[in-house]
């Protein structure tokens, strides 16, 4: 069942240029907004991966991988709910590992791999945790759930085929404020369920 | 945040001789784990950093090594691993349910065994910026105030609870901490390490400010030996304990040759129950006999005005534990 929206139709090709190319972007980047009116602090010229792109940038020391990635790198899709590591919308993989980007400097992310939510869908179209999530109804107001996406995929990734206890463990550092918990744990159950079909076959 | 300039050592006498030569140059430096803590200490201005001395670039800190007169934690291993490693989940059980105890698999991913064990205290005066003598003031709020989640065991001044989750396991495992500095390294016994609050009330355990913890070494693993950690939250997870116990047994077929009880959540520090311990040794544990471990386990707290409950849930956690520890 999949539905073409301008808005995915928008991300998948965006995410089709960003697997296909590799070059290390360095363009110009917008003055943070968000690190209140002083002078700027000590800066540092890091690389790091995202998404499969490499990317040279100069930042502050004081800056939070998620404001790396939201204000120099422009994926939003990262949200900042508390900015303390007690929410968990901030969710995006290190390395392939959870971790909350809010409590996590850019600088530590140098020579590392990281990846976004804007990391899951291809040119084939979105992710199977995607598809589940939408056709579960998972999302209400939506701003939990790309955290809810990074560690479910990182929980498929070492267990494919997940019980309900495993997903509510692994979910256990996203919160969702519009309490959908029950519906985020059966979508990752099905995708879990749904992966026993060979590879090739439909996973929707 | 406030802005800092983050270094990153390779070696463990680079970040040392980074902290000795900022200071020296009048600059505020601080060591940064998993800075799953530090970075929320920063952005409350509770930490007001100019260096921030990232250890995680310094190499061979984060593995595990065992030989036939110790096991050594590197005090970089995240709490992730640590939980999963093979040798500390067959050996030292406690350990690694102490560490998969912690927050979240978030915080886990991030989060070193060193900075849990040097996390600052969740007090939520503290944490709120109040001048009490955690933050260099002279009064402890949660004496008189909300002291719902505070310590039953303190003689004062300040009535804060230790945080940590694996620094009870440590205790009851006989731990010993390699701490690094200038003037070279010592190895503080774990129940030396945490310090009360009459003796020093700004700190919470006897690092200099120029001081790593570098190591954590465990004494060689016993067949007989077993460990476990258990912990009460108010909700199911992502929080740290109400109380909580670390105890280990020596067992001789049912019968205990010796054993170790130390409690979180209930006292400035990891809180030693040797008393109730002694009570197992040479005995079989019995329901009886863990009932009455329990009772002697909290026979002298002395509760605040909000937080008695702890009492009951105490002696509860602690009977019920050794017990279950014993059977296994
Ligand atoms: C929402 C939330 C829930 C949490 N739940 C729990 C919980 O259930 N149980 C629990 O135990 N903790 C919990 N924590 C606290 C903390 O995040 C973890 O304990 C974590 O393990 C800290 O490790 P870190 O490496 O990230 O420490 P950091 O933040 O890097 O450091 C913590 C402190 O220790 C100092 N420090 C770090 N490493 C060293 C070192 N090697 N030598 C000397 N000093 C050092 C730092 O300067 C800092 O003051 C929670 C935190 C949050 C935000
Ligand atoms: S924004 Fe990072 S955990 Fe809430
Ligand atoms: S969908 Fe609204 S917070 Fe989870």
């Amino acid at each position: 069942m999949k539905k073409l929206s301008r808005r995915n139709f928008l991300e998948t090709t965006a995410a089709g240029i960003a697997a296909a190319a590799v070059p290390v972007e360095t363009g110009a980047q917008p003055t943070p907004t968000n690190q209140g009116t002083g002078p700027t602090g000590p800066r540092t010229t890091l690389e790091l991966v995202v998404n499969s792109r490499r990317h040279r940038l100069d930042v502050e020391d004081r800056c939070t991988l998620a404001e790396l990635l939201r204000d120099h790198l422009h994926l939003t899709g990262t949200k900042i709910g508390c900015d303390r590591g007690e929410c968990g919308a901030c969710t995006v993989l290190l390395d392939g590992l959870p971790i909350y980007a809010c409590s996590y400097l850019g600088v530590w992310a140098d020579g590392r791999s990281v990846e976004t939510v804007e990391g899951l869908a291809s040119p084939r179209g979105l992710h199977p945790l995607q598809e589940s999530f939408i056709e579960h109804d998972a999302p209400q107001c939506g701003f939990c759930t790309s955290g809810q996406l990074m560690s479910a995929k990182a929980l498929l990734t070492v267990n494919p085929q997940p019980s309900a206890q495993q997903v509510r463990e692994a979910l256990t550092g996203n919160l969702c404020r519009c309490s959908n918990y029950n519906q985020y744990v059966a979508a990752v159950v099905a995708t879990g369920r749904s992966a026993r079909l060979g590879p090739g076959e439909d996973i929707a | 945040m406030k802005a800092f300039t983050n270094v990153n050592p390779r070696t463990l006498e680079d970040a040392v001789s980074a902290l000795t030569r900022s200071r020296a140059s009048g600059a505020r430096a601080v060591v940064s784990g998993g800075g799953s803590d530090l970075l929320g200490l920063i952005k409350e201005r509770l930490v007001q950093p100019d260096i921030v001395v990232n250890l995680k670039t310094v190499a061979g800190l984060s593995n595990v090594r065992a030989d036939a007169r110790a096991t050594t934690i590197g005090g970089l291993i995240t709490l992730d691993a640590l939980s999963r490693e093979a040798h500390i989940r067959r050996d030292y059980q406690g350990l690694a349910e102490a560490a998969a105890s912690v927050g979240t698999p978030q915080i886990r991913n991030v989060g070193t065994l060193a900075g849990n064990v040097c996390q600052r205290p969740w007090c939520w005066y503290l944490r709120n910026g109040y001048a009490c003598y955690k933050n260099g003031g002279d009064r402890c709020f949660a004496s008189s105030g909300e002291n719902q989640y505070h310590a039953i065991f303190s003689q004062g001044p300040s009535y804060i609870v230790h945080p940590s989750d694996t620094a009870p396991a440590l205790v009851a495992l006989d731990a010993r901490f390699r701490v690094v500095g200038p003037r070279g390294e010592r190895l503080v016994n774990a129940s030396e390490f945490f310090v009360l609050p009459r003796v020093d009330p700004a700190r919470e355990n006897v690092l200099q400010d120029d001081e790593i913890l570098a190591e954590i070494v465990l004494p060689p693993a016993v067949s007989s030996r077993r460990s476990t950690y258990a912990k009460i939250l108010d909700r199911e997870a992502w929080t740290h304990a109400l109380v909580s116990a670390a105890v280990v047994l020596d067992m001789d077929g049912d019968v205990c040759r010796r054993a170790r009880i130390v409690l979180g959540g209930v006292a400035p520090v990891p809180w030693d129950r040797p008393r109730a311990a002694g009570l197992l040794e040479g005995q079989r544990v019995t329901p009886e006999l863990a009932a009455a471990v329990a009772e002697a386990a909290v026979s002298d707290a002395r509760p605040l005005a909000k937080n008695g409950y702890k009492v009951p849930l105490t002696r509860g956690l602690v009977g019920r534990t050794v017990l279950a520890l014993a059977r296994q």
